[in-house]
């Protein structure tokens, strides 16, 4: 496990041994088969994960009784170097529904041989969803005391 | 140690936190707070403690309850592991499928696995090489 140290953002690299028409295929259409499926929003087992290659295409969860959860808009995509999506949960893993909240996640593609492709996968903007928290106070909290957490949670994530 | 993600999955369970985030306090004080029973939220302060979002401080008789700053910062350390997961299916599926449509081969065993040596994921280097 790698450990980022930019404080906003998680940067990760790979080295995948298809060309880059092949990479970036199976990245936006085996989605499904990509996505960690314990993180999940639903209350029931997921039974698939829809991406929609195409700018304002959604990408969301279908629980197995049908339900959907989308997390996330497709910003970007430039086959077969580029795809953007945005990242709408929230700290509290509520949805997200202020796109100025979002954080973003680009994934690029670059051939590096015939049959080699380095993928890049950068999750920026983390501090975007710092305001999330305030979302909170809805709930308990007052005012006072979110603002003084989110300036803590601030430091320590810039520590 | 309970993930932290499912720690959070349960809305009581995330009310609870919200309110030990606010300011240290007992498990009294949030059911006062909140409709819930000491009883449930005692069961859920155990969970928010498992997953090390939330730690307890005796002090005399009574059980003070504080939310772990940490923990936050593991919240963030579960994008990296989330993604990172992700790039390592992302491969196998990448190398089995390619090799598949390249040679016929089925997927899975020996043959899915890349002929050269692979790198894993990694940590980008500081240099940025932006197209």
């Amino acid at each position: 496990m790698s450990i980022t140290r930019e404080p906003t953002s998680v940067d990760l690299e790979i080295i995948v041994e298809v060309p880059v028409e092949h990479a970036f295929k199976v990245f936006t259409e085996d989605f499904d088969r990509i996505k960690p499926r314990e993180h999940n929003l639903l209350p029931v087992e997921i039974a698939e994960t829809v991406l929609e290659p195409r700018v304002g295409g959604r990408v969301y969860d279908r629980g197995v009784d049908g339900s959907t959860c989308q997390w996330a808009r497709v910003l970007a995509v430039d086959p077969p170097h580029r795809l953007v999506i945005s990242w709408d949960i929230a700290p509290d893993f509520r949805l997200e529904p202020d796109p100025a909240r979002c954080s973003e996640v680009e994934v690029t593609f670059t051939s590096v041989g015939d049959e080699q492709t380095r993928v890049r996968l950068e999750h920026r903007h983390i501090d975007r969803h710092g305001a999330g928290w305030q979302g909170w106070r809805d709930s308990a909290a007052g005012d006072r005391a979110w603002g003084l957490y989110l300036a803590r949670f601030r430091e320590l994530a810039e520590a | 140690m309970t993930d932290v993600w499912y720690a959070v999955s349960d809305s009581t369970r995330r009310q609870v936190l919200a309110r030990v985030a606010a300011g240290p306090c007992s498990v009294g004080e949030i059911a006062d707070a909140l409709p819930v029973s000491m009883a449930a939220v005692s069961q859920h302060l155990k969970i928010l403690r498992e997953a090390g979002l939330v730690s307890m401080t005796p002090a005399g008789r009574r059980r003070i309850y504080q939310a772990r700053l940490e923990g936050l910062a593991e919240l963030r350390a579960e994008l990296e592991t989330y993604w990172t997961q992700a790039l390592h299916s992302f491969k196998q599926v990448a190398e089995a499928s390619y090799l598949e449509e390249t040679t016929g081969a089925r997927p899975g065993g020996e043959l899915a696995r890349p002929h050269a040596p692979s790198e894993g994921v990694s940590e980008h280097s500081e240099q940025k090489e932006q197209p």
